[in-house]
Protein backbone atom coordinates (compact mmCIF):
# COMPACT_ATOMS: atom_id res chain seq x y z
CA UNK A 1 0.00 0.00 0.00
CA UNK A 2 0.82 3.74 -0.37
CA UNK A 3 1.45 6.21 2.38
CA UNK A 4 2.62 9.11 3.40
CA UNK A 5 5.84 9.38 5.10
CA UNK A 6 6.70 12.63 6.16
CA UNK A 7 5.27 14.16 3.30
CA UNK A 8 6.87 11.48 1.11
CA UNK A 9 4.51 8.88 -0.76
CA UNK A 10 5.99 5.51 -0.08
CA UNK A 11 4.98 2.04 -0.96
CA UNK A 12 5.20 -0.39 2.11
CA UNK A 13 4.33 -4.00 2.58
CA UNK A 14 3.60 -4.26 6.57
CA UNK A 15 0.30 -3.87 7.60
CA UNK A 16 1.42 -2.37 11.36
CA UNK A 17 3.35 0.56 12.28
CA UNK A 18 6.65 -0.96 14.06
CA UNK A 19 6.74 -3.81 11.29
CA UNK A 20 6.30 -0.32 9.06
CA UNK A 21 9.44 1.16 10.98
CA UNK A 22 11.87 -1.08 10.59
CA UNK A 23 10.71 -1.95 6.28
CA UNK A 24 11.39 1.65 6.01
CA UNK A 25 15.11 1.65 7.80
CA UNK A 26 14.28 3.05 11.37
CA UNK A 27 15.08 0.25 13.59
CA UNK A 28 15.77 0.95 16.76
CA UNK A 29 16.28 4.92 16.04
CA UNK A 30 15.53 7.03 18.66
CA UNK A 31 12.18 8.74 16.89
CA UNK A 32 8.37 9.38 17.49
CA UNK A 33 5.03 8.63 15.45
CA UNK A 34 2.62 10.52 14.62
CA UNK A 35 -0.37 8.80 12.47
CA UNK A 36 -2.78 11.12 10.72
CA UNK A 37 -1.87 13.63 13.20
CA UNK A 38 -2.56 11.38 16.55
CA UNK A 39 0.69 10.57 18.62
CA UNK A 40 1.62 6.95 18.54
CA UNK A 41 3.11 5.96 21.46
CA UNK A 42 5.89 3.52 20.97
CA UNK A 43 4.41 0.84 22.87
CA UNK A 44 1.32 1.19 20.63
CA UNK A 45 3.33 0.62 17.77
CA UNK A 46 2.88 -3.33 17.00
CA UNK A 47 -1.01 -2.98 17.55
CA UNK A 48 -1.32 0.40 14.95
CA UNK A 49 -2.77 -0.94 11.47
CA UNK A 50 -1.60 1.20 8.40
CA UNK A 51 -4.14 1.96 5.59
CA UNK A 52 -3.80 2.87 1.85
CA UNK A 53 -2.91 6.86 1.97
CA UNK A 54 -2.37 7.47 6.27
CA UNK A 55 -0.11 10.14 6.52
CA UNK A 56 3.07 9.27 9.16
CA UNK A 57 5.08 11.33 10.89
CA UNK A 58 8.75 10.12 12.09
CA UNK A 59 10.74 12.55 14.02
CA UNK A 60 13.74 12.58 16.11
CA UNK A 61 16.02 14.71 18.24
CA UNK A 62 17.08 17.99 16.55
CA UNK A 63 18.97 21.19 17.50
CA UNK A 64 16.29 23.57 18.75
CA UNK A 65 15.86 27.10 20.87
CA UNK B 1 16.40 28.31 41.00
CA UNK B 2 14.35 25.79 41.52
CA UNK B 3 11.62 25.19 38.65
CA UNK B 4 9.18 22.01 38.92
CA UNK B 5 10.80 20.64 41.96
CA UNK B 6 15.21 21.09 40.16
CA UNK B 7 17.84 22.74 41.52
CA UNK B 8 19.50 24.63 38.55
CA UNK B 9 22.42 26.73 39.14
CA UNK B 10 23.55 28.25 36.36
CA UNK B 11 20.36 31.02 35.14
CA UNK B 12 21.47 31.02 31.21
CA UNK B 13 19.59 28.64 29.36
CA UNK B 14 20.85 28.01 25.68
CA UNK B 15 19.56 27.05 22.42
CA UNK B 16 21.39 24.33 20.16
CA UNK B 17 20.33 25.67 16.91
CA UNK B 18 22.47 27.06 14.22
CA UNK B 19 26.03 26.78 15.34
CA UNK B 20 28.72 26.57 12.73
CA UNK B 21 29.30 22.41 14.28
CA UNK B 22 28.65 20.06 16.85
CA UNK B 23 31.52 20.23 18.59
CA UNK B 24 30.99 24.47 18.51
CA UNK B 25 27.87 23.44 19.92
CA UNK B 26 29.71 21.22 22.32
CA UNK B 27 32.13 24.19 23.39
CA UNK B 28 30.00 26.99 23.57
CA UNK B 29 27.53 25.01 26.25
CA UNK B 30 30.37 24.26 28.16
CA UNK B 31 31.48 27.95 28.23
CA UNK B 32 27.71 29.14 29.25
CA UNK B 33 27.93 26.92 32.37
CA UNK B 34 24.17 26.20 31.15
CA UNK B 35 23.09 23.08 33.03
CA UNK B 36 19.67 23.51 30.26
CA UNK B 37 19.30 23.14 26.98
CA UNK B 38 16.49 23.40 24.77
CA UNK B 39 16.21 20.74 21.34
CA UNK B 40 13.41 20.19 19.09
CA UNK B 41 11.85 17.37 17.24
CA UNK B 42 11.78 17.43 13.05
CA UNK B 43 11.59 14.59 10.14
CA UNK B 44 14.22 12.39 9.34
CA UNK B 45 14.70 10.08 6.52
CA UNK B 46 15.09 6.27 7.51
CA UNK B 47 18.70 5.16 8.12
CA UNK B 48 20.26 8.70 8.26
CA UNK B 49 20.73 8.53 11.87
CA UNK B 50 21.38 11.83 12.65
CA UNK B 51 18.70 12.63 15.11
CA UNK B 52 20.70 9.83 16.70
CA UNK B 53 24.30 11.29 16.80
CA UNK B 54 22.46 15.16 17.87
CA UNK B 55 21.02 12.97 20.81
CA UNK B 56 24.53 11.41 21.97
CA UNK B 57 26.25 14.87 21.56
CA UNK B 58 23.77 16.49 23.78
CA UNK B 59 23.64 13.38 26.41
CA UNK B 60 27.38 12.97 26.40
CA UNK B 61 27.20 16.93 27.33
CA UNK B 62 25.39 15.89 30.75
CA UNK B 63 22.76 19.00 30.84
CA UNK B 64 18.85 18.47 31.24
CA UNK B 65 17.09 18.98 27.89
CA UNK B 66 14.11 21.20 27.40
CA UNK B 67 12.22 20.24 24.21
CA UNK B 68 9.99 23.00 22.40
CA UNK B 69 7.47 22.76 20.51
CA UNK B 70 8.52 25.50 17.53
CA UNK B 71 7.19 25.74 14.57
CA UNK B 72 3.47 25.14 16.13
CA UNK B 73 1.02 27.31 14.86
CA UNK B 74 -2.04 25.63 16.54
CA UNK B 75 -3.33 23.72 20.32
CA UNK B 76 -3.34 20.44 18.42
CA UNK B 77 0.12 20.71 16.48
CA UNK B 78 1.56 21.78 19.55
CA UNK B 79 0.25 19.33 22.30
CA UNK B 80 1.22 16.54 19.81
CA UNK B 81 4.15 18.03 19.38
CA UNK B 82 4.92 17.72 23.32
CA UNK B 83 3.52 14.12 23.82
CA UNK B 84 6.15 12.79 20.54
CA UNK B 85 8.71 14.78 22.72
CA UNK B 86 8.19 13.26 26.05
CA UNK B 87 8.73 9.65 24.66
CA UNK B 88 11.69 10.59 22.54
CA UNK B 89 13.69 12.93 25.14
CA UNK B 90 12.27 10.81 28.21
CA UNK B 91 11.00 14.26 30.05
CA UNK B 92 8.02 15.80 31.46
CA UNK B 93 9.45 19.12 30.56
CA UNK B 94 7.92 20.98 27.34
CA UNK B 95 9.08 24.56 26.16
CA UNK B 96 5.33 25.38 24.62
CA UNK B 97 5.28 27.58 21.71
CA UNK B 98 2.09 28.22 20.03
CA UNK B 99 3.04 30.87 17.18
CA UNK B 100 0.35 33.20 16.18
CA UNK B 101 2.21 35.55 13.64
CA UNK B 102 5.17 34.96 11.37
CA UNK B 103 6.37 37.82 10.91
CA UNK B 104 7.18 38.60 14.56
CA UNK B 105 6.68 35.11 15.62
CA UNK B 106 4.58 36.18 18.86
CA UNK B 107 2.67 33.43 20.41
CA UNK B 108 -0.90 33.25 20.03
CA UNK B 109 -1.64 33.46 23.79
CA UNK B 110 -5.24 32.38 23.64
CA UNK B 111 -3.67 28.99 22.40
CA UNK B 112 -1.37 28.66 24.79
CA UNK B 113 -3.50 28.58 27.62
CA UNK B 114 -5.49 26.77 26.09
CA UNK B 115 -2.45 23.94 25.38
CA UNK B 116 -1.37 24.59 28.48
CA UNK B 117 -4.17 23.29 30.56
CA UNK B 118 -3.98 20.43 28.32
CA UNK B 119 -0.26 19.18 28.91
CA UNK B 120 -0.70 20.44 32.60
CA UNK B 121 -3.57 18.23 33.12
CA UNK B 122 -1.45 15.40 31.37
CA UNK B 123 1.23 15.75 33.66
CA UNK B 124 3.72 17.90 31.65
CA UNK B 125 5.86 20.15 33.43
CA UNK B 126 5.23 23.63 31.12
CA UNK B 127 7.58 26.50 30.34
CA UNK B 128 4.94 28.94 28.72
CA UNK B 129 7.06 31.25 25.47
CA UNK B 130 4.75 34.14 26.48
CA UNK B 131 4.26 38.03 26.24
CA UNK B 132 4.54 40.29 29.31
CA UNK B 133 0.98 40.44 29.31
CA UNK B 134 -0.35 40.03 33.27
CA UNK B 135 -3.71 38.85 32.54
CA UNK B 136 -2.22 35.98 30.22
CA UNK B 137 0.56 35.04 32.94
CA UNK B 138 -2.30 34.42 35.26
CA UNK B 139 -4.12 32.42 33.03
CA UNK B 140 -1.28 30.49 32.40
CA UNK B 141 -0.72 29.94 36.32
CA UNK B 142 -4.24 29.01 36.53
CA UNK B 143 -3.79 26.03 33.63
CA UNK B 144 -0.75 24.78 35.83
CA UNK B 145 2.05 26.34 34.88
CA UNK B 146 4.43 26.63 37.55
CA UNK B 147 7.01 29.21 35.42
CA UNK B 148 6.65 31.97 33.12
CA UNK B 149 8.82 32.28 30.22
CA UNK B 150 7.90 36.28 28.69
CA UNK B 151 9.92 37.64 25.39
CA UNK B 152 12.35 40.15 25.64
CA UNK B 153 12.05 40.98 21.81
CA UNK B 154 10.69 38.49 18.84
CA UNK B 155 12.77 35.42 18.24
CA UNK B 156 16.21 36.17 16.69
CA UNK B 157 15.94 39.95 16.63
CA UNK B 158 18.63 40.48 19.01
CA UNK B 159 16.94 43.34 20.26
CA UNK B 160 17.00 43.26 23.95
CA UNK B 161 14.11 43.99 26.41
CA UNK B 162 11.70 45.81 24.39
CA UNK B 163 9.41 46.46 26.94
CA UNK B 164 11.45 46.95 30.24
CA UNK B 165 8.16 48.48 32.31
CA UNK B 166 6.26 45.26 31.52
CA UNK B 167 9.03 43.10 32.60
CA UNK B 168 9.44 45.43 35.62
CA UNK B 169 5.86 44.62 36.01
CA UNK B 170 5.90 41.24 35.69
CA UNK B 171 8.50 40.85 38.26
CA UNK B 172 6.83 42.59 40.90
CA UNK B 173 3.82 41.33 39.99
CA UNK B 174 4.57 37.58 40.54
CA UNK B 175 7.66 37.85 43.09
CA UNK B 176 7.20 34.04 43.50
CA UNK B 177 7.30 32.85 40.53
CA UNK B 178 10.48 31.68 38.02
CA UNK B 179 10.58 34.34 35.61
CA UNK B 180 12.71 33.41 32.58
CA UNK B 181 13.12 35.76 29.62
CA UNK B 182 13.03 33.84 26.22
CA UNK B 183 13.67 35.23 23.02
CA UNK B 184 15.04 38.49 21.31
CA UNK B 185 18.57 38.68 23.59
CA UNK B 186 21.49 39.97 21.36
CA UNK B 187 23.78 41.06 23.45
CA UNK B 188 25.38 40.14 26.97
CA UNK B 189 24.44 43.73 28.61
CA UNK B 190 20.56 42.49 27.89
CA UNK B 191 20.99 39.55 29.66
CA UNK B 192 22.45 41.51 32.28
CA UNK B 193 19.46 43.99 32.06
CA UNK B 194 17.14 40.93 32.93
CA UNK B 195 18.99 39.48 35.74
CA UNK B 196 18.94 43.32 37.47
CA UNK B 197 15.61 43.54 36.79
CA UNK B 198 15.33 40.30 39.26
CA UNK B 199 14.60 37.91 36.26
CA UNK B 200 15.41 34.36 37.34
CA UNK B 201 16.86 33.08 34.34
CA UNK B 202 17.80 34.05 30.81
CA UNK B 203 16.71 31.72 27.51
CA UNK B 204 19.22 32.73 24.50
CA UNK B 205 19.83 31.03 21.57
CA UNK B 206 20.78 32.90 18.20
CA UNK B 207 23.08 35.87 20.17
CA UNK B 208 25.55 32.93 21.10
CA UNK B 209 24.88 30.86 17.71
CA UNK B 210 25.75 33.43 15.28
CA UNK B 211 28.39 35.08 16.84
CA UNK B 212 31.43 35.66 15.03
CA UNK B 213 33.06 32.87 18.04
CA UNK B 214 30.36 31.56 19.54
CA UNK B 215 31.90 30.06 22.38
CA UNK B 216 33.67 33.28 23.71
CA UNK B 217 30.13 34.61 23.43
CA UNK B 218 29.03 31.87 25.75
CA UNK B 219 31.39 32.71 28.17
CA UNK B 220 30.62 36.72 27.75
CA UNK B 221 26.77 36.06 28.63
CA UNK B 222 27.92 33.76 31.59
CA UNK B 223 29.81 36.49 33.06
CA UNK B 224 27.03 39.42 32.33
CA UNK B 225 24.18 36.52 34.00
CA UNK B 226 26.45 36.52 37.07
CA UNK B 227 26.88 40.04 36.92
CA UNK B 228 23.72 41.11 36.64
CA UNK B 229 22.49 38.46 39.45
CA UNK B 230 24.79 39.70 42.03
CA UNK B 231 24.31 43.24 40.95
CA UNK B 232 20.37 42.67 41.93
CA UNK B 233 21.34 40.77 45.45
CA UNK B 234 23.67 43.54 46.15
CA UNK B 235 20.34 46.19 45.87
CA UNK B 236 21.25 48.82 43.62
CA UNK B 237 20.93 52.57 44.09
CA UNK B 238 17.77 54.59 43.27
CA UNK B 239 18.61 56.66 39.86
CA UNK B 240 17.58 60.20 40.31
CA UNK B 241 16.94 63.17 37.69
CA UNK B 242 19.26 65.98 39.02
CA UNK B 243 22.79 65.67 39.62
CA UNK B 244 24.11 64.80 43.03
CA UNK B 245 28.42 65.35 43.79
CA UNK B 246 29.80 62.13 45.01
CA UNK B 247 32.92 64.07 46.15
CA UNK B 248 32.05 65.66 49.70
CA UNK B 249 31.04 69.51 49.14
CA UNK B 250 31.98 70.02 52.91
CA UNK B 251 36.13 70.68 53.16
CA UNK B 252 36.39 72.16 49.31
CA UNK B 253 38.91 74.72 49.65
CA UNK B 254 38.06 78.38 48.76
CA UNK B 255 40.05 78.82 45.68
CA UNK B 256 37.91 81.20 43.46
Amino acid sequence: MKIIVNGQSLEVTAKLLDAALGELGYGDARVATALNGEFVPKPARASTSLGDGDRLEILAPMQGG
Amino acid sequence: MQVYGVDIGSRLLLGTAQYPSPAILGDAVRASGAEIVTVSLRRESGGNQHGQAFWNLIRDMGVRVLPNTAGCHSVKEAVTTAQMAREVFDTSWIKLEVIGDNDTLCPNVLDLVQAARLLSDDGFDVFPYTTDDLVVAERLLEAGCRVLMPWGAPIGTGLGLNNVYGLRSMRAHFPDVPLIVDAGIGLPSHAAHAMELGFDAVLLNTAVAKAGDPVMMASAFAKAVEAGTLARSADPMEARDMASPSTPVLGKASLG
